[in-house]
């Protein structure tokens, strides 16, 4: 068995390192990750972490919504409490994006592996297919099922899914290809392995650094995309606090409160900047 | 060469077509829905009974899908227009032409005349956002690259990632605070309808700016990823070691070689921008094809919100199509396939 491991692919340290070891390798990616990390903690304690409800109102705060000692960062434009409405907003982000880009990548590598390995008119199918849906923007998925049924947290969901997908079973196609000839995969088809254990426990482990830069990547964008639909008035109903709905609420109040656009705005950009660096750090370990 | 080029157009045009489909079923499945879609929430049941007697929405889904790829084609009529359904709607160039997209819900005018309108302002908002997005990013990329690891490539490098993690919307509410709210120097909204205060060139180049600055920082480190794995090919390292200048390495062997692959990536990038364009335009209230998408499909305008879809659909396979066969005229080694 020790020789197997040996005959292992080159280039793809993070296959077998434990994923927290390869974060810790890079200095970009602990940092990336440090900041994704803080973001959950705040989403996943944001009852006990923010000072006030939501999305109650002060209206002694709404006459002047700067930063005091009341409301650490300001109120927004009808009085609630800015820090509360930031810090429970990450709730949000942290709902969609994770259950998203699971979605995406549980059918993208489904689909790319069994593609992969078995060949034939199956690939040419999911292959054909995934060209289709290239063609569709996320953005203008989710306006056409808004457009059919309406704006709803599952059509995010099915968008995201339906425009990540195939990029994913691409990768995880050409994953497949390149490892499917290795000895140790060899060597399951000659234990008998059934198709399925030889995909999961002996391809998928050796194929996962760059699913995992891939799905790093995407998850910032989908954090961009989720702010973009909020932005738009396009996403979630309006009392649930979201990062990009407070960004277009305080945007006509720009040039007296500037702080009510521009701190959502940091939020945002601070976990796509996370996910990035996660995704570049990964990377350069595995190079 | 001519039958690749026909086997793509073949797959350009199968893939249009199946995309096509994709969209009329999720936008028409349910037949009930494109009724009340077009009749509006308070329609009497006879009313109903008549659209669906007029447009056959009992048919197959397959059934309408060709009826309907048969009125854009101008092959045949479309019913909606019929007077008997009352809904006033009318096309001056009759109920049967070529690219009969059907009527906007919202406006009452044929979509052909609604698109006409506004698709100018869109073509030159990403007319001149693609006009500067290529140079800078050539320029700073293979600047960058060929100074791998220098401060000067640091330097770019640094600030082209920060770019790239920020979304349309966030670099838009920084450039509006800094040049709108704070200096006073470029106008909050773009509607191209404030010329007696603001003139058509200033309403341009915040929105020509935020969509350059999205997509040249991703463009820039493409080209500077491409430009820097070129300079470690032996071939470049063989041109150094005869003795040819540096500028002559870099210009005829390096470059010919590093920028054959952004090339697609440039062309893909009209695809980010069309999804660029939407935001934008919403923000700075652009009167272009992108506002109309996000209004028409808040309304449930199934019509409008389809010729766009297919408009964009063609776009993004149509650059598909023409980065393959660039691609092939560009790098001999890929005639293959």
């Amino acid at each position: 068995m020790a020789e197997l491991g040996l005959s292992g692919p080159q280039g793809l340290a993070l296959g077998r390192l434990p994923l927290l070891g390869a974060v810790l390798r890079s200095r970009a990616a602990t940092l990336g990750f440090a900041i994704v990390a803080a973001w959950a903690v705040v989403a996943a304690l944001a009852p006990w972490l923010a000072p006030y409800d939501p999305t109650i109102i002060d209206f002694a705060a709404a006459a002047d919504p700067t930063p005091s000692a009341q409301h650490l960062l300001g109120t927004d434009s009808v009085g609630r409490d800015l820090l509360s409405r930031i810090i429970w907003g990450a709730r949000t982000t942290y709902a969609v994006v994770p259950l998203s880009i699971g979605s995406a990548f549980l059918l993208g590598i489904s689909a790319g592996m069994l593609a992969g390995y078995y060949g034939g008119w199956l690939d040419h199918l999911v292959s054909r297919l995934g060209d289709v849906m290239l063609a569709f923007p996320a953005l203008v998925l989710y306006i056409i099922l808004i457009t059919a049924v309406g704006p709803s947290m599952l059509n995010i969901v099915i968008a995201v899914t339906l425009a990540y997908a195939p990029g994913v079973s691409r990768l995880a196609r050409s994953q497949v290809l390149a490892l499917r000839h290795q000895d140790y995969v060899k060597a399951a088809e000659a234990r008998g392995e059934p198709p399925l254990y030889i995909m999961v426990m002996e391809i998928l482990p050796n194929a996962r650094g760059p699913l995992i830069v891939d799905l790093c990547l995407r998850a910032g964008y989908t954090v961009i995309l989720i702010g973009t639909l909020g932005f738009l008035g396009l996403g979630l109903p309006p009392p649930t606090p979201d990062w990009g709905g407070m960004v277009v609420e305080g945007a006509p109040l720009l040039p007296v409160y500037w702080h009510m656009a521009v701190l959502p705005c940091l939020a945002i950009t601070s976990v796509v900047i996370g996910c990035n660096l996660m995704a570049d750090g990964l990377r350069e370990t595995q190079a | 060469m001519i039958s690749f080029i026909l086997r793509r157009l073949a797959q350009f045009l199968v893939t249009l077509l199946v995309a096509s489909f994709l969209l009329f079923a999720v936008t028409e499945f349910s037949p009930g829905n494109v009724a009340s879609k077009i009749l509006g929430p308070y329609a009497v049941q006879s009313q109903v009974d008549l659209l669906y007697d007029k447009l056959d929405l009992g048919a197959p889904l397959l059934e309408r899908y060709g009826q309907w790829l048969g009125t854009l084609l101008g092959l045949s009529e479309n019913r909606l227009g019929d007077p008997a359904i009352g809904l006033g709607l009318d096309d001056p160039r009759g109920v049967r032409y070529f690219g009969n997209l059907g009527y906007s819900l919202m406006l009452k005018e044929p979509v052909v005349d609604v698109l006409a309108q506004r698709i100018g302002h869109t073509v030159a908002l990403a007319g001149w956002a693609i006009g500067f997005i290529v140079p800078i990013s050539l320029v700073l990329g293979v600047m960058s690259g060929i100074n791998a690891g220098r401060p000067l490539d640091r330097g770019i490098s640094g600030v082209t990632v920060a770019l790239t993690s920020l979304p349309e919307f966030v670099t838009a509410v920084v450039l509006l605070l800094l040049f709108s709210a704070v200096l006073g120097w470029l106008p909050g909204t773009s509607t191209l309808t404030q010329g007696d205060r603001w003139s058509g060139a200033s309403q341009m180049v915040l929105p020509v700016s935020v969509l350059v600055i999205a997509s040249a920082s991703y463009v820039t480190r493409i080209v500077r990823a491409s430009v820097a794995d070129t300079l470690k090919r032996p071939f470049v390292r063989t041109a150094r070691l005869k003795g040819l200048a540096p500028q002559r390495v870099i210009l005829q062997h390096v470059l010919r070689n590093a920028l054959i692959a952004p090339l697609t990536v440039i062309l893909l990038q009209v695809n980010w921008i069309l999804t660029g364009v939407v935001v934008v335009e919403a923000i700075f209230a652009y009167p272009g094809i992108g506002s109309l998408l996000l209004k028409a499909a808040l309304f449930g305008d199934i019509y409008v919100v389809q010729a766009l879809t297919l408009l964009a659909l063609a776009v993004a396979v149509g650059t598909q199509f023409v980065g393959d066969v660039a691609y092939m005229l560009l790098d001999p080694k890929i005639r293959l396939r």
